[in-house]
């Protein structure tokens, strides 16, 4: 049985600083990471492997450079890794990046069962959150996000129990396989690449599917797969704030000036 | 006798504006249709102009505006010579755009509910819904799933809603993704609204990006702003890579254009209790056995009366990398008693172990829009930002005068927090004691 994760190399937008000038990201120098929420879905998939014998396959879309992510995977104990790179996929929004990953993980599944695909919950470049429910939605796949606990796999019910961490509460929820989980970072803590590994690594191969593989209508990939575009980017406008006082020499004064501007402007009650 | 020719209209060609790409992705390369772009390693466009057709395609798809048409000094005399006539305007791009677009009216909000208690996030949304609906001179629905939700309709109404479609089977008790996206998309196939709207909550992420693939149309994440443009389309804005820009982002081709909103990004709407609406009952067949997946518990977080909610709280208070310990946030805690306030911080003291994560504020925690958010020793780093530069009024509290966080200062002290902060308690309690 296969278990998949879906893996994507973004920008450590952590790094990522603006041009005061031109208003334009400066890029040179930023490097690039496994996006984090993704490390804990690659980690769960490798747990998988381990406990219960699942063949463990990274996934991930991008330009051809993604392939040192991919690599990385194998570093940590992957069986596959392969990208997914041509360049009618980019420019992709979420929708027709999800067409893209289905399409390859339907390919792998007429290999092989497939019982888990896991991905992270958002990207720090997008954080859309939409690639995992496309995915799932579009393979027939029970649809399970937010995961932070596996309660129990049941692989002779063909069953996946898990918790799910919502806004003040958790659901436990039971459902079939195949199912599509998103995970957050509190499901577990991602292992290191050990040296032999990593050394092993370096030679292995890392898989390239194109869309002579993948055959997808070149209509619903990429750019011309994708109904959102983005018209304009722009800086976030800011006004000028006021700053009170001396509060390096005089902080008591700074202070007694905040709580009289508050007052005067009717923002405090007291 | 036949007529002198006509010059033809010179198409230019496309070249690139130096300094203005952001590298979105190849949307330029991805664009032409005579594959006269390439991209360089730093992932900017290389156009080779013998090969271009002036399509302008790269042009428009291009959100930087980092390519632009040229003409040689020949093409620009023919130009000026046929400046006045008028151009050819036959596109049929628009026209079949419009035919698929054209029978979708009204703008939707989904109202999320847990047990019957409605997600206030719906009613932040229902505002927006209502300014959208009346820019394009429709009606605004809200869309109820559930069981036993009924009293909702008039809540909604109450929010700004002209109607209701009520969904409310026992099969809706507990969310789940298959009845709910079978539902949704139901409703749109039946009803076909132009803009849907949710919350960008773990419900309301769930349940958006399903139906949005399901019904093959585009969906925006976490919306900042939206609006309505001139030909009837959603602008919709949202923070890009991490917050370091803002996108404004279209789905012009195909309807409904789905946004989600995260919770107090948008200002609740007054309740207007005596408003009243149209209720529609909506009925759909979906059995159990259809359905694979089941809620076997639902836990709530532990001491539920003392949990604190920080994206809730009218006034906090917010502690960083400044505040050198865990101990320390007692006199964070002292203000906040003052001030009736919630005690929140960066991520870096949740990393630090100085505060539990429900209490971080930014943009993988919470978004806060408080009246008041005081910022103690955050340096302001924009993932912070994000999540809280709507509050009301922001005063910042720090040693550095060069640090972000001033950007969004309303107020500002340049000093160390050890000795503003107690001060500012100090005189508060005073200023109270004086008046009781």
């Amino acid at each position: 049985m296969l278990v998949v994760a879906c893996i994507k190399q973004v920008p450590d937008t952590t790094q990522v600083q603006i041009d005061p000038v031109t208003n334009t990201l400066i890029r040179d120098g930023i490097p690039f990471i496994v996006n984090p929420y993704d490390s804990h879905a690659l980690e769960e998939s490798l747990r998988l492997k381990d406990s219960n014998g699942f063949t463990a396959v990274a996934l991930s879309m991008g330009p051809p450079n993604a392939e040192a992510t991919l690599r990385k995977a194998l570093a940590l104990g992957v069986d596959r890794s392969i990208l997914l790179s041509d360049r009618v996929f980019g420019g992709a929004d979420t929708l027709s990046t999800s067409n893209v990953l289905a399409a390859a993980i339907q390919r792998l599944a007429e290999q092989d069962e497939i019982g888990i695909v896991f991905c992270g919950k958002q990207t720090i470049d997008g954080d859309t959150a939409q690639v995992g429910p496309g995915i799932a939605v579009r393979l027939g796949f029970t649809q399970l996000t937010l995961v932070d606990r596996i309660e129990k796999l049941d692989l002779a019910k063909k069953t996946v129990t898990v918790r799910r961490k919502l806004e003040g509460r958790y659901e436990i929820v039971e459902a079939r396989l195949p199912a599509m989980i998103t995970v957050v970072r509190e499901l577990n803590r991602p292992r290191y690449p050990t040296v032999p590994m990593r050394l092993a690594s370096a030679k292995a191969q890392v898989e390239v599917w194109n869309n002579e593989v993948l055959k997808l209508d070149v209509n619903s990939v990429g750019l011309k797969g994708s109904p959102t575009w983005v018209s304009r980017i722009f800086s976030p406008q800011r006004t000028e704030g006021e700053i009170l006082g001396d509060g390096m020499r005089d902080p008591v004064g700074a202070a007694l000036l905040l709580v009289d501007r508050l007052l005067e402007e009717d923002l405090l009650a007291v | 006798m036949s007529e002198p020719v006509k010059p033809k209209r010179p198409r230019g060609r496309a070249r690139v504006v130096a300094g203005k790409c952001a590298a979105c992705g190849a949307r330029c390369q991805s664009a032409c249709p005579v594959d006269c772009i390439e991209m360089t390693d730093a992932g900017e466009p290389l156009v080779t102009a013998d090969k271009c057709i002036g399509c302008l395609k790269c042009v428009k798809v291009c959100p930087a505006g980092a390519l632009e048409m040229f003409f040689t000094p020949e093409e620009e005399k023919i130009l000026a010579q046929l400046a006045g006539t008028a151009l050819p305007e036959v596109d049929e791009e628009e026209l079949e755009r419009r035919r698929r677009i054209d029978p979708y009216r009204g703008v939707w909000v989904f109202v999320e509910q847990n047990d019957g208690e409605p997600a206030r996030v719906s009613w932040e949304l229902m505002g927006s819904g209502r300014q959208l609906a009346d820019s394009l001179d429709v009606e605004l629905f809200a869309v109820i799933i559930g069981s036993n939700v009924g009293h909702l309709a008039q809540e909604a109404f109450c929010y700004g809603a002209d109607c209701a479609y009520v969904l409310d089977q026992p099969v809706f008790a507990r969310y789940r993704t298959e009845p709910y996206l079978e539902a949704m998309c139901y409703l749109v196939d039946k009803y076909k609204p132009e803009v849907v709207l949710m919350g960008a909550t773990g419900m309301g992420r769930d349940l958006a990006g399903a139906v949005a693939t399901r019904v093959k149309t585009g969906l925006t994440a976490d919306c900042t702003g939206l609006g309505i443009d001139d030909k009837r389309n959603l602008m919709q804005t949202r923070p890009a890579f991490g917050g370091n820009i803002m996108a404004t982002i279209m789905c012009d081709k195909f309807r409904p254009q789905m946004a989600t909103v995260r919770p107090h990004v948008m200002p609740l709407p007054e309740r207007n209790p005596a408003a009243t609406g149209l209720v529609l009952p909506e009925g759909f067949d979906i059995s159990e056995a259809a359905i694979f997946s089941r809620v076997l518990e639902v836990i709530t977080d532990k001491s539920g009366k003392d949990r604190v909610d920080v994206a809730g709280a009218e006034f906090i208070v917010s502690g960083g990398r400044g505040l050198m310990a865990k101990e320390n946030f007692a006199i964070l805690e002292e203000l906040a008693g003052e001030l009736g306030a919630v005690v929140g911080g960066s991520r870096s003291a949740v990393d630090a172990g100085w505060l539990p994560p429900d209490r971080q504020v930014g943009q993988t925690g919470k978004t806060v829009r408080p009246k008041i958010y005081i910022a103690c020793g955050i340096s302001g780093a924009i993932q912070h930002l994000v999540g809280m530069q709507d509050s009301d009024v922001i005063i910042a509290i720090n040693r550095d005068p060069e640090a972000p966080i001033f950007e969004v200062a309303t107020f500002g002290i340049v000093g160390d927090l050890f000795d503003v902060v107690p001060a500012l308690t100090m005189r508060i309690r005073e200023l109270k004691q004086a008046r009781a």
